[in-house]
């Protein structure tokens, strides 16, 4: 049974006692996951590529230079020095952002006008076309993987059984003791490490089943073609450039995310997740060692 | 507790470096030809099921006399180069003449007068630009289904292309015009236009007057300005430099419907 999976015994007993590995990730769990992985760091690049074109956001049906914006990101001369001073302005705050944002160094250090920096862009040198062709190309590949990886989700099991938080993890005790283990920094040990933490399943959730298709949602507003055949997306995003607008922000959520998961791979221990995540293999340590 | 930092650091630093190697080889990434058909694939896919999902071909939302913005950008060409334009704009166009050939049985020769006698339709859209702004305007002007029936295609004709009277760039060759090209799906549909009015007014030169496509279901490039000559052929890789458009000539994608 597939449910035997993820809790099964000891499938190759390590020759140390307090040491027992288990299967973690199924491969259609670990593929996915690489392929969303390269997928969604692409996207960002690609995107950000897009977003320097118009680095702007605006909220309703329209939005051009000159409509006041939620957001901007502008390249302009310092009055007095004549240094060239990237800006950032968000909702009516404005930063110096020189060097990432609105201006950045290329290889010899002169300074360039651009939003956001070659270093984070896909193709680094300003290419409308093929950032578009990119961003395009691997939003396809994403919503084919994601459509393996819900089917596999449902199919298999691996969403019940392993993203659904467990009775005991709902209990209002248990969720604060997580919460306040994230808080130091403190990862499950030993049998607690079986399975994924209560935070990290409603988060998890949160990513597949919100952020990820926010996001499609919201691009798919951008294309003419889609809201000529599917109207009310205008609706559900606000307009247009409101779904422009979301679209970035759900971006940043999404990087977000990464880093934070990043982070909780290297503290819990990156060497045992790299593995889990490659191989399936996960090993788990009896407390009190 | 301190070897599990200095460990931690190494392995941020390995992470970092590795980091900037992937960097760095992203342009080679984003320019490898061996990596072509990924974009290729992505552009068909593109096409094919928007495609299904228009094939009813429904209108897109139209907005009312309250939703037009207070500014349209105009972009691209906002006054062609030469002596030639600047002669019919003063003339307010008398003298313009539109074109419509090809491969059609009634090749037509029209007069701004001529077309403005014909069916009109009026229509308040959004462009959007690929880079990534929008504006709301109100179009009339007569539909290019109108204008094929009344030229007649013949039944080898497969695209349209529009002939601007903007040289983006001086080529020897005379190569350098804006041109655009659809095929029969899209120039057929209802809201694909030939406009000769905007808000209510005569096309503002800055917009491409006398007459400029409105294609609404593509982003803007997709809608030349200044048309001047509208032929019907079996194949794009004779014009130009083959891809179907000025923007297509240069990397950007045939298909603009996202």
């Amino acid at each position: 049974m597939a449910v035997s999976e993820q809790t099964s015994a000891p499938e190759a007993q390590d020759a140390s006692p307090n040491r027992e590995i288990i299967y973690r990730h199924t491969v259609v769990v670990r593929a996915t996951h690489w392929i969303n992985a390269l997928c969604l760091t692409l996207l960002l690049m690609s995107g950000l590529g897009i977003l320097n074109y118009h680095p702007a956001l605006y909220w309703g049906n329209y939005g051009y230079q000159g409509v006041p914006s939620f957001m901007s990101v502008v390249s302009m001369r310092d009055p007095e020095s004549g240094e060239p001073v990237g800006v950032t302005r968000i909702a009516g705050w404005s930063f110096v952002t020189t060097g990432v944002l609105g201006v950045s160094y290329d290889s010899e250090q002169r300074a360039v006008g651009r939003a956001f920096p070659s270093w984070l862009t896909l193709p680094s040198v300003p290419s409308l076309a093929l950032a578009r062709d990119w961003h395009f190309a691997m939003a396809w590949l994403l919503v084919a993987n994601g459509a393996i990886y819900l089917l596999f989700g449902v199919f298999n099991g691996h969403f019940r059984r392993d993203l659904t938080p467990a009775a005991d993890q709902l209990r209002p005790r248990h969720i604060l003791a997580d919460i306040w283990d994230h808080l130091r920094l403190r990862p499950p040990r030993g049998e607690a490490a079986r399975r994924y933490n209560v935070l990290q399943k409603f988060t998890y959730i949160a990513v597949v089943f919100v952020l990820l298709p926010v996001m499609l949602l919201s691009g798919l507003t951008m294309s003419p073609a889609v809201t000529a055949a599917v109207p009310v997306l205008f609706d559900l995003f606000g307009g247009r450039q409101s779904a422009r607008t979301i679209h970035f922000l759900v971006a940043n959520l999404l990087v977000l995310f990464v880093l934070v998961h990043i982070v909780e791979v290297f503290l819990s221990g990156v060497v045992n997740g790299m593995r889990s995540m490659i191989t399936g293999r996960y090993v788990i340590r009896k407390v009190g060692r | 507790m301190s070897r599990l930092i200095s460990r931690r650091g190494l392995i941020a630093a390995g992470s970092a470096a590795a980091g900037s190697l992937l960097l760095s080889g992203c342009d080679q990434v984003s320019d490898a030809p061996g990596l072509r058909w990924v974009l290729d694939f992505g552009q068909l896919a593109s096409l094919r099921v928007q495609r299904l999902i228009l094939s009813g071909q429904p209108l897109v939302r139209e907005f009312t006399v309250d939703d037009i913005s207070p500014e349209f950008p105009p972009n691209g060409t906002e006054m062609p180069n030469g002596f030639g334009y600047f002669e019919l704009m003063i003339s307010q166009f008398a003298n313009w003449r539109l074109k419509v050939d090809g491969l059609v049985r009634h090749p037509l020769t029209l007069s701004l007068d001529e077309i403005k006698q014909m069916p009109a339709r009026t229509q308040i859209t959004q462009h959007n630009c690929d880079e990534g702004w929008t504006a709301i305007g109100q179009w009339t002007g007569v539909p290019l289904s109108h204008l094929l029936q009344a030229a007649e295609l013949t039944p080898d004709a497969r695209f349209i292309v529009f002939h601007c009277l903007d040289e983006m760039v001086r080529l020897p060759d005379r190569r350098g015009f804006y041109y655009e090209s659809l095929d029969l799906f899209d120039a057929s549909h209802p809201q694909t236009i030939l406009a000769y009015g905007m808000n209510g007014k005569a096309l503002p030169v800055a917009h491409g007057a006398p007459l400029r496509l409105r294609v609404e279901r593509h982003v803007g490039y997709k809608h030349a300005k200044y048309v001047t000559r509208i032929e019907a052929v079996d194949r794009l890789d004779r014009i130009g430099r083959g891809k179907g458009g000025f923007w297509e000539d240069r990397g950007y994608q045939w298909y603009a419907g996202l």
